[in-house]
Formats: C-alpha cells, structure tokens, sequence
C-alpha cells in the first residue's frame, strides 16, 4: 500500500573503452510514503548509478534492460524520453541532493537566483512567492543572514553551508520522493547532527519518502526505517534497519559491521573483510561475494548458484547463497 | 638529535580576499598561531571541522602553501630544513622526503595513464632513478608492498575499485622514499572495510619503510584507532592536543566533547546523548575574539563570555594540552 517506489529488476550497463560493465544487477526496492530507505555498500557497488536511474541522469553510454520497471505513482519513469515526461519527475515529484555539493550549483550563479529559478520552471507560481519559499527553506535548514546568503556564490559559503544549502534546494519543490547520496559525507559529526535532525523533520512533516545513500552504517542506524546492502551491483540483504543491524545474515552484512571502528575499545585492531573487490570488468559469476566469502558452502565458491533473495523472516530478505554460508 | 621529525612553531596561513575589485581588501585568517610537533615514526590525527584550516596546515607543511608568519622545521637526520627560509634546491631535496597522499582517488588518478606510468611519474619527475630498468624495478618493488596486482600495472585506473585505487595513489606518494605522508582525508569517501584495509596497510608501512604521518581525518572513530596523538581544529586554531585515548577518555574542550558525542550509534535503539550545537561557524574573515568557539559553546564559562582571554594551549596533563580559556572556566 502507499508505495511511492517501486524499482522492479533493474539492471544498469556502461558501454566503456574496455568493453561494458555492469553496474548494477537485477535490483528491486521500493519506498513507501513518509519512509527512509538507506543505502550502503562499498565505493563502486552501485548505490549512485540506481538512484541516477530513477531520475534518468545516467549518461549517454548507459543500457538499461528492457523489462527494468522503476514505477513513481503508477507511471514506469525509466520509459520516459520525452522532455515534458521528465520534467514531472526532475524537481517536481523527485529530488535529488548530489555526493558533491558543487555539483549541484552552477558556479557563476547566485544561490538565490539557482533557487528561484528550479522553482520557477516546477512550479506555476511568481518570482516573488519563489523567493519568499527559498528564504523560508534557507531559514529552516539553519542558515542565518539568508539575504546575504541568498546573493552569494556556492564557493563563498563554507563546506556545510553549502551542503546545507543544496538540502534546501533540493527540499524547496517539496519533492515527494527525496534521493540524498551521501549528502552528510562531507560535514564533521556535529555539523552532521545538525543537519541529519534537520532532514528528519522535514521528511516527518511533508511524509517524504527518501532513499538515503551513505557508506556510515551509523548515520543509517540513526536516519533509516529500511536498509538495502549492495555489493557489486547487487542487493545482498535488505530489510527493516533494527533486523539488518542486530541480526544480518549475509557474510558482506557481517563483514561491513565487524569492521566498523569500536570507540569503546581503542586496543581492537580494525578488520576489513578480506580480499580485493573484483573489478567490474571481471565480476564473478553466481555469487558475486564468493571471491571473498570467508566460510563459503562448495557450490557457492564454484559459482554455481544464482543470485536471488529469499524471505529469511518476514521483511528480511538474503540473497539465497549468502543465506547458506553465513 | 631531535626526536621531532617536524615543527610547527606559530605559524598562521592568511589568505587574501576581495570581494570584487571596488571593495576592501580582507584576510582570511585560514590557520592562527598553530604549534605542533610531530615526532619521528607517529602517527599523528589532525580533526576539525569543514574549513578549520586542516588542509591549509597540511600544505604548510608541505611547502604548498605560503606561511604568513611563524616556521615550519623538517628535522632530517642530517640537517635542518627551515621552510621558510629554503633554497631552490633544498626545497626540491625535501619534495622527495615529504609528500601527500590525495583526498579523492577518483580525481587524483590521471585517467590516461597506465598504473605503472602513474606511479613511476614521480621518479621521473624529480630524477631520483637513472634509467628505465631502475624506475621499473622500483615501481614493482613498492606495488608490491602496496599489495597491487602486479600484472594490473599496465591497466587504466578506471578497471580498478576505490580501495584500490587508493593503493595506487599511496604507492605513487611512497615510491620517492618519502620520510614524511600528509594523508588528507585519504578514506573519506571509501566504506568502513577498505579504510580498515588502508588503514592497517599505512600502518604496517610506517614500520616497514620508517615513516611519519600527519592523518587528516573528520572521523573522529578513524583517528583513534590508527593515530596516537590526535589535534583538534576549529576555526584556525587547535584547541585541544592529546594522545588518541586520552582525548577519547578525557576529553577536556567543549568542542572536542561535542564531537565525540556527536560519533552517530549503529544501534538504532541507543538514545543519542549528542551535545547538540546550533548555530553558524563564524566566518574565518571575522573570528570571535578570546575562544573561537564561544558563539556555539553550549555552556560557556563565566569568564569566556567577554571574549577577553586569548587562545592559547596549556599541558593540563603530560601531553595532554587545551586551550586556556576552556581549561579554567570549568
Ligand atoms: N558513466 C559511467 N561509465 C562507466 N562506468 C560507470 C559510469 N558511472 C558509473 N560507472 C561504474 O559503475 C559502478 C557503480 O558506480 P556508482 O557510482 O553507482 O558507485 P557508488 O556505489 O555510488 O560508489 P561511491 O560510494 O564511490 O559513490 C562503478 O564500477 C563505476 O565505475
Ligand atoms: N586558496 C584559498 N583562497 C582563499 N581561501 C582559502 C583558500 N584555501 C582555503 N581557504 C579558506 O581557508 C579556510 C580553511 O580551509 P581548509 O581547506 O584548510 O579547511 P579544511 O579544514 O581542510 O576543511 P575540509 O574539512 O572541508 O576539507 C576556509 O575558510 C577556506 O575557505
Ligand atoms: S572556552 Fe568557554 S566558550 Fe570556549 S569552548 Fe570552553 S567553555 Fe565554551
Ligand atoms: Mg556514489
Ligand atoms: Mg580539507
């Protein structure tokens, strides 16, 4: 019920020099209204390349299979090629807040004037009212003096005004559906409270839904309902934020969480899991863990069974040759 | 001999800024009065927040950025070097002895070079081998310490993942026999498992290869676990300096508690016991004057209000030192 996503089997290439990477494999999510969905994996593993796709900002080398369905209010989105369809989904009904926050502004324009102006072209409303909801949105993700702030260029603002201030752009359409990849990666941890606690009453009181993209399985614990693990292109495990952290299934799952730094224990040497990431050039068949998989059943390290997941409690599911090894 | 292998004696960075041409004239005040020293074979933690002067630091002591005032003293086994007051000449010899280890292993990578080109590029540049059987050698030689597929050498970056190419890039930083790492923000953008990777890597190589780091981190979990005395930076200024768990035991600023309280929980349960901040960073053109942090400060001492007592460090503890204002007004 209430779904505001639904991500159906998609598969997302890149024709490159080298030959064509798969960059994301047979992936399904969905997000309902007013829920957070966060998404964590490795650097490489697809996090950004899927939430590209749903607003259709892949470049041009990219394939996506034909019977990929990425469904926003009952409309298949990843079908749309016409400018008119993709404005509904650019800024209207979907925003998203970009891994770079330089990124997101043309640095030869104003804030202010970057803000009126996406308002403008999703909105059917004045300039004046258009800069009255940016001051308004400036104000409510902390930024005093937003006048000033307002007629400034992106690089005179520091690293988490900035960032702050492409939340508030991004928020400023009341998007139904937020896509933030990494929005607080560059901020130290107090900053980042501030502005997790922000972000969190903004989607309360609007019922966004929000895919929320971070390696910081922390700020995943503190920020999401549901979480979806990728590894190489695939969803390895996914489920409610409470079963995934307190009882995860798939080694990677595991992996992820041994490795994580305890500050309670200075002493603990680190462990990362061990071994390389394949390249995407030479992505392993079946399981794409095995080639790391510490204690893999025998038909798993051989490559011989499929990617798939399968329902190990109600709402937790395992890719199914994970599941086995554990 | 000093055990020091670097000295940081009040240096302070200010960079100038105009708003347009019409305009006056203003400094950014980007590093104030810092003073550190980083002893042989450690691994030291530098924090803060988003535009403390962390790279700026960085860079000073590289020679990449110029000092406005103050020293920055490279102990070398046989001599001294004086950056401020350097030759030509000395400041190549230190190019090789000092170097950085880049933020971005995306951006840094040259997309049109083999791996091998990349990391030989530095023996080439700065002549240290003489011919190309040497500098192939040489190349292979730190790859391998580096834990990188020899037979990947002659790829492209782009065939490679994030921890990996962040091997490379510490292999190109290594292969000039450097003495002295700048590690700025180097696992930032990788996932927990391969900054442990990382990590332990630069780890097992400080012993191998005798080397020194300054590790420039805004995670505050990272530094503890790797760096053995951690400095913490607002605004310019260091307010607190100590050794990793003592900072995390004992930590005696108020901003350095709010950092550590801020580290988010993987329980989702657990109750946040954040020390909540609110408010702007001041701008580095106009810093408060007495603590730099007081129009944040949670709970302000009486006497820090007026702003009157100036920033500087005291050792509260052997090596355990905060700024003065913070440590008596509580
Ligand atoms: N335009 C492109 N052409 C070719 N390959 C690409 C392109 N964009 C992404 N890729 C590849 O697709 C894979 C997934 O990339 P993606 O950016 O989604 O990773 P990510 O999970 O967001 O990682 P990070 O945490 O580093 O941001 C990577 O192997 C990447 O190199
Ligand atoms: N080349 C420059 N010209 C003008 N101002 C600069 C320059 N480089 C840095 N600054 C300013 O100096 C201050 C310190 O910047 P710095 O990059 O050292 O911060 P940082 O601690 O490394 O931050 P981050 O964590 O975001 O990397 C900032 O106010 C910044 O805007
Ligand atoms: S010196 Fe005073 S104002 Fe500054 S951090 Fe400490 S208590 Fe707060
Ligand atoms: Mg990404
Ligand atoms: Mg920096």
């Amino acid at each position: 019920m209430n779904e505001l996503l639904k991500i159906n089997n998609l598969d997302v290439q890149f024709d490159t020099d080298e030959g064509r990477i798969t960059a994301v494999e047979n992936v399904s999510l969905s997000v309902k209204q007013g829920e957070v969905l966060g998404i964590v994996g490795e650097s490489g593993s697809g996090k950004s390349v899927t939430a590209k796709a749903i607003m259709q900002l892949n470049p041009g080398n990219t394939i996506y299979n034909e019977d990929a369905e990425v469904i926003i209010d009952g409309e298949n989105v990843i079908k749309f090629t016409s400018k008119e369809d993709l404005k509904k989904i650019r800024g209207g009904k979907v925003s998203m807040i970009f891994q770079e926050p330089m990124a997101s502004f043309a640095p030869a324009i104003k804030i202010g004037d970057q803000m009126v102006e996406q308002l403008l072209l999703h909105k059917n409303i004045k300039k004046e009212e258009a800069k009255s909801i940016s001051l308004d949105m400036l104000t409510r993700v902390g930024i005093t003096d937003t006048e000033k702030r307002f007629n400034q260029y992106a690089f005179e603002l520091s690293g988490g005004m900035r960032q702050r201030a492409m939340i508030a752009m991004a928020l400023s359409t009341m998007p139904k559906l937020l896509l933030a990849d990494e929005p607080t990666t560059a901020l130290d941890v107090t900053i980042q409270a501030q502005v997790l606690k922000l972000m969190k009453d903004i989607i309360k009181e609007y019922k966004m839904g929000v895919i929320f993209i971070t390696h910081d399985l922390g700020v995943i614990a503190q920020t999401a309902d549901q979480i979806a693990v990728m590894y190489l292109g695939c969803v390895v495990e996914k489920g409610s934020v409470n079963e995934i952290l307190k009882n995860p299934k798939h080694p990677y799952t595991k992996g992820l969480i041994a490795a994580l730094p305890d500050v309670n224990n200075l002493d603990a040497p680190l462990k990362p899991i061990p071994g390389n990431i394949p390249s995407p050039l030479d992505r392993p068949t079946g399981c794409v863990f095995r080639t790391r998989c510490p204690h893999p059943t025998k038909e798993g390290k051989e490559g011989k069974i499929d990617m798939k997941l399968v329902e190990v409690e109600p709402g937790h599911w395992v890719d199914q040759c994970g599941a086995k090894c554990g | 001999m000093s055990d020091n292998l670097i000295s940081v004696n009040n240096v302070s960075v200010n960079f100038d800024y105009q708003e347009n041409f019409l305009s006056k004239k203003q400094k950014i005040h980007a590093v104030q009065n810092i003073n550190i020293k980083i002893k042989k074979g450690s691994f030291f933690g530098l924090v803060g927040e988003s535009g403390s002067g962390k790279t700026t630091l960085g860079r000073a002591i590289l020679g990449a950025n110029k000092i406005s005032s103050g020293n920055v003293i490279f102990h070398d086994d046989d001599k001294d070097y004086d950056l401020t007051n350097i030759s030509k000449l000395e400041l190549k010899e230190y190019r090789k002895k000092a170097q950085l280890i880049f933020q971005d292993p995306y951006a840094a990578l040259s997309p049109r070079m083999t791996v091998r080109d990349i990391i030989a590029e530095p023996l080439e540049v700065m002549k240290i081998t003489k011919n190309k059987e040497e500098t192939d050698e040489r190349v292979r030689e730190i790859a391998s310490k580096c834990r990188l597929n020899l037979e990947h050498l002659r790829r492209f970056p782009h065939a490679f993942s994030g921890g990996q190419r962040q091997r490379i890039s510490i292999a190109r930083a290594l292969v000039s026999s450097p003495k002295f790492i700048v590690a700025d923000e180097s696992v930032a953008a990788l996932d927990v498992s391969i900054q442990a990777d990382i990590l332990n890597l630069l780890k097992n190589l400080r012993k191998e290869l005798n080397l020194t780091y300054l590790f420039i981190s805004h995670d505050l979990s990272v530094v503890a676990h790797v760096c053995d005395v951690v400095a913490v930076m607002y605004l310019g200024h260091i307010v607190e300096i100590a050794p990793s768990k003592e900072l995390f035991k004992n930590p005696r600023h108020t901003y350095t508690k709010a950092l550590l309280s801020s580290i988010p929980s993987i329980d989702p349960e657990k109750q946040s016991k954040a020390i909540e901040l609110t408010g702007e960073i001041p701008s580095a053109m106009n810093p408060p004057s007495g603590c730099v942090f007081r129009t944040r400060c949670p709970n302000p001492g009486h006497d820090c209000k007026g702003g009157d007592i100036e920033m500087g460090l005291i050792e509260v503890s052997p090596g355990h030192w905060v700024d003065q204002c913070c440590a008596s007004s509580k």
